[in-house]
């Protein structure tokens, strides 16, 4: 069966069961006002005791509680006590005479379903914690003592409909080695713990989860989210195999870490990371990214009702300013468009919104609030080492007036005497075909290139990447879309002028060796796959590369340059 | 009877952790105090009731605080909103 992996790596175990107890109304109706008064007074007794046992959790030295665990437990705690939930529980005790038992089953089932149906994933997954504090009252509602605990042997895999906060602070992680639940979402308890300790889990299963018995053999990949039940030998020598491999490759991607990406003749290559804002960043060091290629500022531009201030713009870029060690950050001016509707930026529903009012096209058409960004991101360039970006520029008329409007924002700000970076260097984004084609004009104006493949390659063969009936057309390594990456690589060369990459292609580990061919030296992308391409590098030959990549833009179809891309890398 | 408002300024919205440390704030003092967005407003006396508002990232709220000790508490709110919020 499969699920959604959460956490990558693969464990092979025995299945360990967890079945919650399942807490059926009892239907018994109370028949008179002591029945009542004795009803509240064991729910509140019930409350005060599960909440000791909480507090007892936290203030345990053995557990060594992490500060992320300890605040869950905080909440389930102000959950527990929480005045709505005792004033649902009383309602039903007093006016639909119900026993306290049966109360609380009702209104944490309500409850649960209403955060179930919250239209916000993190919300959604908070449904747990109230599942989990009502399994708790009830537990003393109704005086079964703490269930023993559970010895695991080696190698056990844990199996559960979902497994609860409490279940996953309090558990004796020492023997898991792996996790799967028929519930559960990428934001889930399971999802968190399981990567904070590296141990491969698996969520989403669905209700197949529960054929699986304790001790049955289970093979999990946290990565391709795929279950095994008691598996045949070859499956299980196969997965043995790839055990080991990832094993073998986690720990030298990890050793990794510290070193330069430098090829095997010594040229040096700039790895950086993709961001949407300072927390990013950190997850770019921990990689061993070297800065940020592509600092995305839409994120503070949705989910809001009205423009955000110039002053908390400054705010936003300042904080990943503070945090960026100095080291290079890009900051690429808003990219929205009618795909995401935003009423106070004028952006209804487009029926082509890749083809729209979007990007550097808002921003030229609403200077007010494109010098806002300009001033708030030239403020916080005080602070770091930032380069602005524009996005989707198709003709030079584009960059010159985005060119003088970022001179306005200058002047405004030096009449004002606030300090920003007066080298602060400019550049264009290469995700339109016109922009590539006019590569050589380009570079004469700007300090550098940023190659968009993601968008290069949807505008230059006419495919909507969301479009699932065509996703066969959507193909990076079509000769069309290289050719547009080469010539640009080879204008900005030309004319001395930085170019990096920041699309998906940057990470794809069969089009690093070719890139590298067609001269880049700067190539960013997410935080995570940073290690796997620096592998590829560390291994590169620059002339082989080239000798590559002469090959390859001598052929006339993707087929045939995926397969010898692959027999290029095996024989690597 | 203070009325102040604000804006969410956490990229994360006000999510259970920050919302425990603000329901507690709210219990420490007597006066009573709600929290408003667009046409619901509750008592921040209950966890349950702030997530229900999902406050998310940009979004506005006024708190009205009423009580002896009312200009305390909206010290306390103003320092959580201002300072506090970031850092959780």
């Amino acid at each position: 069966m499969k699920g959604i992996g959460v956490s990558s790596g693969i464990a092979i175990g025995k299945a360990f069961v967890i079945k919650k107890s399942e807490h059926a109304l009892t239907g018994i109706l109370l028949s008179s006002d002591s029945g009542t008064f004795s009803e509240i007074a064991k729910f509140d007794q019930a409350v005060a005791t599960s909440v000791q046992e909480v507090q007892l959790i936290i203030s345990n030295k053995d557990l060594k509680l992490q500060e992320e665990e300890i605040a869950i437990l905080e909440t389930q705690i102000e959950f527990l006590s929480d005045p709505q939930i005792r004033i649902d529980v009383l309602d039903k005790i007093q006016n639909n005479h119900s026993t306290a038992h049966d109360s609380l089953i009702l209104v944490i089932h309500k409850l649960v379903e209403m955060f179930k149906n919250m239209d916000d994933e993190y919300m959604s997954a908070r449904s747990a914690d109230i599942q989990d504090i009502g399994y708790r009252i009830l537990k003393h509602l109704n005086n079964s003592f703490h269930s023993a605990a559970i010895t695991l042997e080696k190698d056990t895999i844990i199996i559960a409909e979902d497994i609860s906060p409490s279940d996953t602070i309090t558990m004796d992680l020492e023997h898991v080695i792996g996790f799967a639940t028929g519930a559960g979402s990428r934001t889930s308890h399971t999802a968190i713990l399981a990567k904070a300790k590296g141990i491969p889990a698996v969520v989403g299963c669905g209700d197949r989860l529960s054929l699986i018995k304790n001790n049955d053999v289970i093979i999990l990949d946290g990565k391709s989210g795929y279950v095994l039940v008691n598996p045949d030998n070859a499956s299980l020598n196969e997965y043995i195999r790839l055990r080991t491999d990832h094993i073998r490759m986690t720990e030298a991607l990890k050793s990794l870490m510290d070193v330069s990406a430098v090829t095997v003749d010594g040229t040096e290559i700039s790895l950086m990371g993709n961001i949407s804002d300072a927390e990013g960043l950190n997850n770019v060091f921990d990689n061993g990214g070297e800065g940020v290629g592509l600092f995305r500022t839409e994120i503070l531009f949705m989910g809001r009702s009205s423009l955000p201030s110039e002053d908390e713009q400054f705010a936003f870029y300042k904080k990943v300013a503070d945090n960026s060690n100095n080291c290079p950050v890009v900051v690429r001016t808003i990219d929205i468009g009618g795909d995401k509707e935003i009423k106070y930026l004028g952006l209804a529903k487009e029926r082509n919104p890749f083809l729209g009012y979007r990007a550097i096209r808002i921003s030229l058409d609403q200077p007010d609030l494109f010098i806002a960004q300009l001033k708030a991101i030239l403020r916080a360039s005080a602070f770091g080492n930032f380069k602005i970006m524009f996005p989707m520029i198709s003709n030079i008329s584009e960059l010159r007036r985005a060119k003088e409007l970022l001179e306005q924002a200058k002047e405004s700000l030096r009449a004002g005497n606030i300090a920003f970076d007066e080298n602060l260097q400019t550049g264009i984004m290469i995700e339109i075909p016109s922009a590539a084609i006019m590569a050589d004009i380009f570079a004469k104006e700007v300090d550098f290139f940023s190659i968009g493949t993601n968008d290069l390659c949807q505008y230059t063969l006419a495919v909507d990447r969301m479009n699932e009936k065509i996703e066969h057309l959507y193909d990076p390594f079509n000769p069309g879309v290289l050719r547009l990456i080469k010539y640009t690589i080879e204008q900005a060369e030309k004319n001395n002028i930085h170019v990096g990459i920041c699309g998906e292609m940057a990470s794809e580990p069969l089009a690093v060796q070719l890139l590298l061919g067609m001269g880049l030296r700067e190539l960013s992308m997410n935080a995570g796959s940073i290690s796997e391409v620096k592998e590829i590098i560390l291994n590169t030959d620059i002339e082989n590369a080239k000798e590559l990549c002469g090959r390859v833009m001598e052929m006339t179809d993707s087929d045939s340059i995926v397969k010898y891309l692959k027999e290029q890398n095996r024989a690597r | 009877m203070i009325i102040k408002e604000y804006t969410i300024q956490s990229a994360d919205g006000l999510h259970a952790r920050p919302a425990t440390t603000l329901v507690r704030l709210a219990k420490k003092f007597k006066s009573s105090m709600q929290i408003k967005k667009d046409d619901k407003q509750i008592e921040l006396n209950s966890l349950l009731n702030v997530l229900g508002l999902t406050l998310k990232y940009g979004d506005s709220i006024s708190l009205i605080i009423e009580g002896h000790d009312e200009q305390e508490a909206a010290a306390a709110v103003e320092q959580f909103f201002q300072e506090q919020l970031k850092n959780l």
